[in-house]
């Protein structure tokens, strides 16, 4: 029997806060008219500020919580800031779209607030049964908001496609989990590492436990081969919710990533070092290759999405404090970058997302200068050119892929980050070098909206040209793993 | 006063970024307001870096104007410019080449000026960064955030192919740049500096590198110029740029642009592995010698002037790459003399090019015939300066390429010879275009009734010509600043020749053993 303290509570402050909040916000729901509902998204937003401030409060009493199944660490609360801002971009740049595309409910918000707590528990658990609760809460909240447009049969083959697949993935992941306690005899994660540095020996079982855990995550991470779902998902999905989920599942699923491979089963070293390695490569090569055929703005960025995953994969195998402080940087990053982009192509969609295709953004950049050049920026730092935070996010990435003597997958990386440049002008290339004016000029781009662009077109070039304030926290967050 | 000379660098740098910052707050239709800020911006931007010439003092070694600031904590990434008798020339150029960009689209782009002029002082900050910057990753940031400008410059403001060669451009330029972070991280990983004149030093410490290291990161870095030179076979992307930028944009690309290349070589790939520069020097050599000889035999038979022109490029920085990897004296002055003559000889043929499109809207040679009859003034300044890019003696270009020959000729005889075929066929592809365009009767009607020069293109060449006679009769004070640079590169390579002859004595001794 656990006993509760009030310390065990402090250390699970901001997921307890969003908690309450995702309760409160459908329990008002009943009481606002129709037209109203659109305050729950602020007060969802007040939620995610109050949680902020409960994991300051975290922050002061960092430590393990619930008998060592939760720890309230460096590397937890860095992930924690992290989603929570990605919960707030999202919530900023959906309560229009919602109104927009008549889908005003509640559930909504909620169902984002309740992906967070999911999210937050795979970062901060050092429990796998945890762990997977985490995934499965923020899963099956996600496969929701994937069907958003229960109207859009898009939307409902994206939700259907993603619960699937993502089942049996989690379902992987669970198998793998009851391997290790069967070999094990534990699922804390601390314990596991004990134990496991006292055998050398790494069983056949063992491996195949491993090797389990690793697909149900490579799912969620959508690296090659257990992409298929990605583009289909990012597509359908309402543009919001992509944002959401190409940026927060994902950073979600590299914590684990971390912290089990890097952490609890560091001994598995050359294993998961060449399935990590040889993942990195396929998803980065196939990510580009597959983006440069698209002529539709989502599916060309969900390509992209993997691509930049596979990028991650390589600090991941670089691993050490160097890889696990780049992860770190370059998830931060792509965060801000990506959330930017989709939520800007939501909004020039227009109703309905109509104007998804590359070809509708002619001539914008002369008729709409400044949301153009947003996008541009996006588009620009996600290739990685100097003095946006793309850039810089990649060096880092590629100093740990080096110093870990990584030469080939860097260079590979670098590659394909050439490659990568060709498909993101195409946007370019339509929105200033073509004549012409389509209807994408005539979007109306609501306030919030506009909060949301300049929140990452600053947070961009902040961390492209001062970077130490965060490469200070991503290291210091990456101390509390070996 | 003494901030500004302690920052004079800073200065030149961001001064231009200044000038676009203003013109991004000035309204779209004052047209003409944004060509002045663009004019008074760059001009005072040459002003500045005249001065930073004249202060140049040519009798002390090592860099000068350093300015030092941290900005990255982890990895120690620092703001360190600098300038030596090689840099200073560059940023010397660039800041000469801009002004007359301005001026030579002062008329001719009349399509989104604002954004035009932004581009170009934005690519005029980036430039001389490339130029001034002594810490690889901040050299890095310029040389890759200035294919941004230069990428819209050509892709928006081009003729027909614009998109695709300006694509075509950033994506060779990329290619290159991206496995030459690859080396620059991996000589971090040796050295734990980014520094570069830390990295020279540590180099010669220890024997950090292994031969067969030291020639993967020498063809990481060497691509990468090579690219941008652009030395035979990575030449493909340049006629396509030339061609497709506007006036202003071949102008830049020519002047400044493919200097960055021979720049980086000089620079980089020389004093960081000596050795494999000159375990790769034959090999260089050859492909430049190729590059002079196709470059010109392919310009010979265009039909478009400025396609002609490009080409003519090819060869020039071919006469370049072959000074620089002679290793003496004579090659490497004659090669930096030679950068900055091929951007003002060449950067003149573009503009000149540029104002006869202006007025006919074509560039096809088969088109004009007889023009000095209605031009006089325009081929009078074309004939100068295309005698300066043949290498007329007295004028600029003959400095530089007798100085290559005869620093070629002294790495190997048969090299001298085949670059002064070069020559010869530079006169053939420029003197036979000359007689087509110019000399004769008046062969297509649409050209007898052609404005000749107004005042500002007579500026502007006026402006040329003089610089293309002083530095071809008075070149010493641009020898002389050169000189202790020169020196310490020729030095470097002098030290490391040592001991590549001793190591191989070394091995044959223990052979024989």
């Amino acid at each position: 029997m656990i006993t509760v303290q009030t310390a065990d509570l402090i250390r699970l402050l901001p997921e307890l806060v969003l908690t309450g909040f995702a309760i409160l916000v459908m329990l008002f729901e009943p009481f606002l008219p129709t037209g109203r509902r659109r305050l729950l998204g602020w007060f969802a937003l007040v939620g995610v500020f109050g949680a902020g401030v409960a994991a300051v409060w975290t922050s002061l009493a960092p430590g393990l919580a619930f008998g060592g199944a939760v720890a309230a660490d460096r590397f937890s609360l860095f992930f924690i800031y992290l989603f929570l801002l990605v919960a707030a971009l999202t919530l900023l740049g959906s309560m229009d779209y919602l109104n927009r595309d008549n889908i005003q409910h509640g559930e909504f918000y909620a169902l984002v607030l309740l992906a967070t707590v999911g999210m937050c528990f795979m970062a901060a658990s050092t429990e796998l049964i945890l762990i997977f609760l985490g995934l499965e809460i923020s899963s099956l909240s996600t496969y929701i908001l994937a069907g958003f447009k229960r109207h859009d049969p898009l939307s409902n083959e994206a939700s259907l496609k993603y619960f699937l697949l993502g089942s049996f993935a989690t379902a992987f992941f669970l198998y793998g989990i009851a391997f290790v306690y069967g070999l094990m005899g534990t699922t804390n994660l601390l314990v596991l590492s004990e134990r496991l540095s006292q055998s050398s020996h790494w069983s056949g079982l063992a491996r195949v436990a491993l090797v389990m855990m690793f697909v149900g995550l490579a799912f969620k991470l959508s690296t090659v081969p257990f992409q298929v779902w990605t583009p289909d998902v990012y597509q359908g999905a309402p543009a919001p919710v992509t944002a959401f989920l190409s940026t927060g599942p994902k950073a979600a699923a590299f914590a684990i990533l971390l912290r089990v491979f890097l952490g609890g089963l560091a001994s598995a070293g050359p294993l998961s070092f060449w399935v990590i390695w040889v993942s990195a490569a396929l998803t980065m090569c196939l990510g580009n290759l597959a983006a440069l055929w698209q002529s539709n703005v989502k599916r060309m960025l969900a390509y992209s999405s993997i691509a930049h995953a596979g990028y991650v994969l390589v600090g991941v195998a670089a691993g050490g404090p160097e890889g696990t402080s780049s992860v770190l940087y370059y998830l931060a990053a792509y965060s801000l970058m990506n959330v930017g982009a989709f939520v800007l192509i939501a909004y020039l969609a227009g109703t309905g997302e109509r104007w998804m295709q590359i070809d509708d953004y002619t001539g914008l950049g002369y008729e709409r200068p400044g949301i153009a050049a947003c996008l541009a920026v996006f588009l620009l730092s996600l290739a990685g050119i100097p003095t946006t935070a793309g850039f810089l996010a990649k060096f880092y990435l590629f100093r740990a892929a080096i110093h870990s003597h990584l030469i080939g997958l860097t260079v590979l990386a670098v590659l394909n980050s050439v490659v990568s440049v060709y498909y993101y002008l195409r946007p370019v290339v339509a929105m200033y070098m073509r004549e012409g004016k389509t209807e994408a000029s005539n979007a109306i781009v609501p306030w919030a909206v506009r909060a949301v662009l300049a929140v990452t077109v600053v947070g961009i070039f902040y961390l492209g040209l001062y970077p130490n304030l965060l490469a200070g926290l991503a290291s210091l967050a990456a101390s509390p793993l070996p | 006063m003494s901030w500004l000379l302690s920052h004079l660098l800073s200065v030149l740098i961001f001064l231009p970024l200044a000038g676009a910052a203003v013109i991004a707050f000035l309204r779209r239709g004052s047209e003409h307001l944004i060509r002045w800020v663009a004019l008074f911006s760059s001009l005072l931007t040459f002003a500045f870096a005249l001065g930073a010439f004249v202060g140049f003092s040519s009798t002390r070694t090592g860099m000068q104007f350093v300015e030092f600031y941290p900005w990255m904590v982890l990895p120690p990434v620092n703001y360190h410019v600098g300038v030596d008798g090689l840099s200073i020339m560059l940023i010397l150029l660039t800041a000469f080449l801009t002004p007359l960009a301005v001026l030579t689209s002062w008329v001719s782009i009349t399509h989104r000026v604002k954004e035009f002029f932004l581009f170009l002082l934005a690519l005029e900050t980036g430039m001389i960064g490339v130029f001034a910057a002594l810490d690889l990753i901040l050299f890095f940031l310029f040389w890759e955030a200035m294919l941004i400008p230069m990428y819209f410059l050509i892709a928006v403001w081009g003729h027909e192919r614009r998109v695709y060669a300006a694509v075509k451009f950033i994506l060779f330029t990329m290619a290159g740049s991206a496995l030459m972070l690859v080396g620059i991280l991996y000589l971090y990983n040796l050295t734990g500096t980014f520094d570069f004149p830390t990295i020279l030093n540590h180099l010669d410490d220890a024997r950090l590198l292994s031969a067969q290291a030291e020639r993967w990161l020498f063809l990481a870095f060497f691509v990468a110029f090579a690219i941008k030179v652009p030395l035979f076979p990575f030449h493909t992307w340049l006629p396509d740029a030339h061609v497709e930028a506007p006036t202003a944009g071949s102008v830049i690309l020519a002047g400044v642009l493919l200097k960055m290349g021979t720049y980086g070589l000089l620079r980089f790939c020389l004093p960081l592995f000596p050795q494999a520069s000159q375990a790769f020097a034959p090999l260089i050599s050859v492909l430049a010698i190729v590059g002079i000889l196709y470059g010109a035999l392919v310009a010979m038979v265009q039909p478009d002037l400025k396609k002609l022109v490009a080409y003519s490029s090819v060869a020039h920085l071919g006469f370049v790459v072959l000074g620089i990897f002679a290793f003496n004296v004579n090659g490497i002055e004659g090669a930096i003399y030679q950068m900055f003559n091929h951007g003002v000889s060449t950067g003149a043929l573009f503009i000149l090019v540029g104002m006869l499109y202006d007025r006919r809207h074509t560039r096809l040679i088969s088109e004009f015939g007889g023009l000095a009859t209605p031009l006089p003034v325009y081929s009078t300044f074309f004939m100068i300066v295309a005698l300066s890019s043949l290498g007329l003696p007295m004028l600029n270009g003959f400095v530089g390429e007798f100085l290559i020959i005869v620093g070629a000729y002294r790495a190997r005889a048969l090299y001298a010879a085949l670059a002064a075929v070069g020559v010869v066929l530079a006169a053939v592809y420029l003197l036979w275009m000359y007689q087509r365009v110019f000399l004769g009767k008046v062969t297509n009607e649409k050209n007898l009734r052609l404005p000749d020069c107004d005042w500002r293109e007579k500026t502007i060449l006026a402006v040329i010509v003089a610089v293309i006679l002083a530095m071809g009769v008075y070149p010493k004070p641009f020898l002389s600043r050169m000189d202790r640079s020169v020196a310490s590169v020729l030095q470097r390579l002098e030290k490391n020749r040592v001991l590549v002859t001793s190591t191989v004595s070394d091995r044959q001794a223990e052979r024989a053993r």
